[in-house]
């Protein structure tokens, strides 16, 4: 167990240096640069030549790369090209407020999609199960943009509950939990219906397969058959698919971020994106990807904890 | 000019929000009519992300500007026709030909106390045109200022010296990037200036606060604080309808047509706030020939392009810049489709039936719609346009070397601003490539001309021989669309970068 988890941080490790030389070519590949971009409508392109040069654009892509890559070592994420800042303290800016918002999701998203996923699970083909299953395959297919504006439309402009936007709580956002509310439903619209089938799917093969079926001819009270031995089992599949959700959640914070204009990682690493930042977008992206990473490696070790025969299996 | 509410606005507010809706409509107008002190205001503006400035020297888009607006104060603004009127300079005057100019500056202090002085002044100057400072935007349109030649006289006033004449100083240094700084100042972490607000915090990309200046010399602000905050588009639209910002710039006709009915909000437009238009690479065929060029100004359906990518919220362009502008040529003929003819030229240029590129993107509204309108429109007289899409972000740099038909807009400046930035043979923006020295020389001439009307003549002639023989299709002037909660006093329409844009100092809320 100890060096299978050994193993897989090795890999996250060899995977995490492929990205950032990937990262690095890519945003070198997209059209323009971060001198080019920097003016606009306004300068020629002789300013466009000076700044180039001051921003060191003008040295060779490898220089580049590794000066870039012997800060990183260092632990120096480097500076910002646009604006001129330290790289950390964009991180450290975005980065706990979208932790914030996927903290708040999943906090609610786990309980949630296992109620639902028993719920419908336990009583496969009922009329709960139908009405619910309906439910869910229709927000999975309603895009979280259309879903935000909806809420907001709602919400915001119609009733006037709750905020519209993070605009102008900079600063003070963790202390106005009506920020949330709109966003996170909105995140966890999707994956709340895609955990909770998943883990309706993975109910229904426990309580179908042969140990389930024997320990209930053996007697085991439904309460506890359910808890002992269905739900382990059934989690599995939902672990798995929580780690996914890392994935999926990120796409969904860049919709929520820039409709509620929060502040968050996503939204930076958009500017950065077209602000040609590279400093910015590597450091961001392989941010992304360790999280990444680590998710799928917890899900891994959870997974095995839960029902350690499946390890035998693969 | 102050805007307070007439009897006939209310009413016609009343009506337009509907009989139920009076009551509530004209509480809230009655009672404001004379300014109130006091209350945060809070402005949202397109974001520029960590590329945003507090260095009022290499301000970039309009948040930066309004910020700007906020804690510094130029010496000259620009009226709402683009004429240069007085802010810290009182006056100016200049000798017979218009190569020495005088200042004379009003009594006002910057927000540490320390009163304005020619130095300041000349300082401003110089760290404006630094050489080493590649995002000093006015660096260019100011390099004929003769820095070692400008002088303090007395304790009031300062006296610029050019290296050629130039009747147009006035307004070039309302231009952007020009505001005053105070001598030595150099840290745009704590940015001090003499506006009427001082500067509270900053966070790029994010927000400004700034606090009233009761030392303000044209008198204290009414509101207590003014917050600027950066929105894009839909978080904008969203927020100023349900009441978290009073003031969202910049919003679409479509946004204007949604909130038409709306009791907590209302639309300011201000009338022809620049240009939209085609560019025509006119260094290369084909279009290095001037029938070439004029047969697609004669196949262009300007109506139809006003209609569709404005809303029908623009003027009809006649391929000049500046309508409504001081020295726009007034009495030219409207230049209208005409087909058959644009046919002809194309025919005779060896056009017909050739494919052109237009080289579009997403980088500004309407960019790519006008394009495959234009399209259309080209097919029909016979000239057939291949689309190419760039990338938006380096777009407006891209388009000054590559493209033979490309978008172009330019927001509000002063027309020979207009010319000198983009029209002459080194001007930075020069998107129809066009270069010609007579032209450089008679723009050049009418700028020296110390007399107004001579040189109003004189810049009639310019702007025609580019009607007739350049590479700008100018098919409209767009309206700019502001929107401002209904509690929201004083806010007066403007072209942006004028002196009545993003003024927050005469604004107060009901």
């Amino acid at each position: 167990m100890l060096r299978h988890a050994l193993r897989r941080c090795g890999w996250t490790l060899v995977q995490l240096a492929a990205l950032s030389v990937i990262v690095f070519l890519l945003t070198d590949l997209l059209p323009g640069d971060a001198a080019t971009v920097d003016f606009n409508e306004q300068a020629g392109l002789g300013q466009v030549a000076q700044l180039r040069e001051q921003m060191g654009l003008d040295r060779p892509l490898a220089e580049r790369f590794a000066d870039w890559a012997h800060g990183l070592l260092t632990g120096d994420l480097g500076t910002s090209l646009v604006g001129g800042g330290p790289v950390g303290a964009v991180l450290s800016s975005s980065v706990p407020v979208t932790a914030a918002l996927a903290a708040a999701t999943v906090v609610l998203l786990v309980p949630l999609a296992v109620a639902l996923g028993l719920l419908t699970g336990l009583r496969a083909g009922s009329r709960t199960d139908r009405v619910v299953s309906a439910v869910t395959l229709a927000l999975t297919s309603v895009p979280d943009f259309v879903l935000a504006l909806l809420l907001v439309g709602v919400f915001s402009l119609r009733l006037g509950w709750l905020p519209s936007t993070w605009i102008g709580a900079d600063g003070v956002w963790w202390r106005r939990p009506e920020l949330f509310v709109l966003p996170v439903a909105v995140l966890l619209a999707r994956t709340v219906c895609v955990l909770s089938r998943q883990i309706r799917a993975g109910t229904v093969t426990a309580l179908h397969s042969g140990y389930a079926v024997q320990a209930r001819r053996l007697g085991v009270p439904p309460a506890r058959l359910v808890l002992r031995h269905v739900l382990p089992n059934a989690a599995v599949p939902g672990v798995q698919e929580l780690a996914r959700t890392g994935d999926q959640l990120l796409g969904g914070v860049l919709v929520v971020e820039a409709v509620f204009a929060v502040p968050g990682t996503a939204t930076a690493l958009v500017a950065a994106v077209q602000n040609r930042d590279v400093p910015t977008v590597q450091a961001l992206t392989l941010a992304l990807a360790a999280v990444a990473c680590l998710l799928n490696l917890a899900a891994d070790l959870v997974g095995q904890r839960l029902a350690p025969r499946t390890e035998v299996l693969r | 000019m102050p805007v307070t509410p007439t009897r006939r606005s209310v009413l016609t507010a009343a009506a337009a929000a509907g009989a139920g809706l009076l009551t509530g409509c004209s509480a809230a107008d009655s009672g404001s009519s004379s300014p109130k002190k006091g209350g945060t205001l809070r402005a949202a503006f397109p974001g520029a992300g960590v590329k945003e400035t507090m260095d009022p020297h290499a301000q970039r888009q309009f948040v930066d500007i309004a910020r700007h607006k906020a804690v510094f104060d130029k010496l000259v603004e620009l009226d709402s026709t683009l004429r240069p009127v007085p802010r810290l300079a009182r006056s100016w005057s200049s000798d017979a030909e218009a190569r020495v100019w005088r200042f004379e500056l009003r009594e006002a202090r910057f927000h540490d106390g320390h009163a304005l002085t020619p130095d300041d002044v000349l300082y401003s100057l110089s760290r404006i045109l630094d050489p080493r400072a590649a995002d000093h935007l006015a660096k260019n349109s100011l390099a004929h200022i003769d820095l070692p030649n400008c002088r303090k006289v007395g304790r009031r006033s300062v006296e610029i010296a050019l290296t050629r004449p130039n009747a147009e100083l006035p307004g070039q240094l309302a231009m952007t990037g020009t505001p005053v700084v105070r001598d030595g100042w150099n840290d745009p972490r704590h940015p001090v200036g003499t506006g009427p607000f001082r500067f509270v915090s900053f966070t790029a990309g994010r927000e400004f606060t700034g606090r009233r200046f009761d030392g303000h010399w044209n008198g204290a602000p009414h509101l207590d604080e003014v917050r600027i905050l950066s929105a894009e588009t839909e978080a904008r639209a969203a927020a100023v309808r349900s009441g978290e910002v009073h003031f969202a710039h910049e919003m679409t006709p479509t946004f204007a047509r949604t909130v038409q009915h709306d009791s907590r909000v209302r639309v300011v437009a201000t009338r022809r706030s620049g240009v939209q238009g085609f560019a025509l690479k006119t260094d290369r065929a084909p279009f290095d020939d001037p029938q070439a060029a004029m047969a697609v100004k004669l196949l262009v359906d300007r109506r139809r392009l006003v209609d569709v990518v404005c809303s029908g919220r623009a003027e009809i362009g006649n391929d000049v810049y500046g309508k409504g502008y001081t020295y726009y040529p007034d009495g030219l003929e409207q230049r209208e489709r005409d087909v058959a003819e644009a046919r002809r030229l194309l025919r005779r240029t060896g056009l017909y039936n050739k494919k052109v590129t237009f080289y579009t993107s997403t980088a500004a509204d309407g960019f790519a719609q006008a394009a495959h309108l234009f399209t259309e429109q080209a097919g029909e007289a016979g000239l057939r346009v291949e689309v190419v899409d760039g990338p938006p972000e380096s777009y407006f740099t891209d388009v000054l070397s590559k493209g033979t038909v490309t978008n172009h807009r330019c927001g509000a400046m002063t027309i020979p601003t207009y010319l000198s930035e983009r029209l002459l043979s080194d001007a930075p923006q020069n998107a129809t490539a066009w270069r010609h020295r007579d032209f450089d020389e008679a723009f050049t001439a009418a700028r020296a001309v110390a007399d107004d009307g001579r040189r109003t003549e004189r810049y009639r002639a310019v702007q025609t021989t580019l009607r007739d023989r350049g590479g700008l299709v100018l098919w409209g002037h767009p309206e700019w669309l502001n929107a401002v909660s209904r509690t929201v006093r004083g806010v007066r329409e403007a072209p942006p970068n004028t002196v009545d844009w993003a003024r927050f100092d005469t604004v107060w809320l009901g």
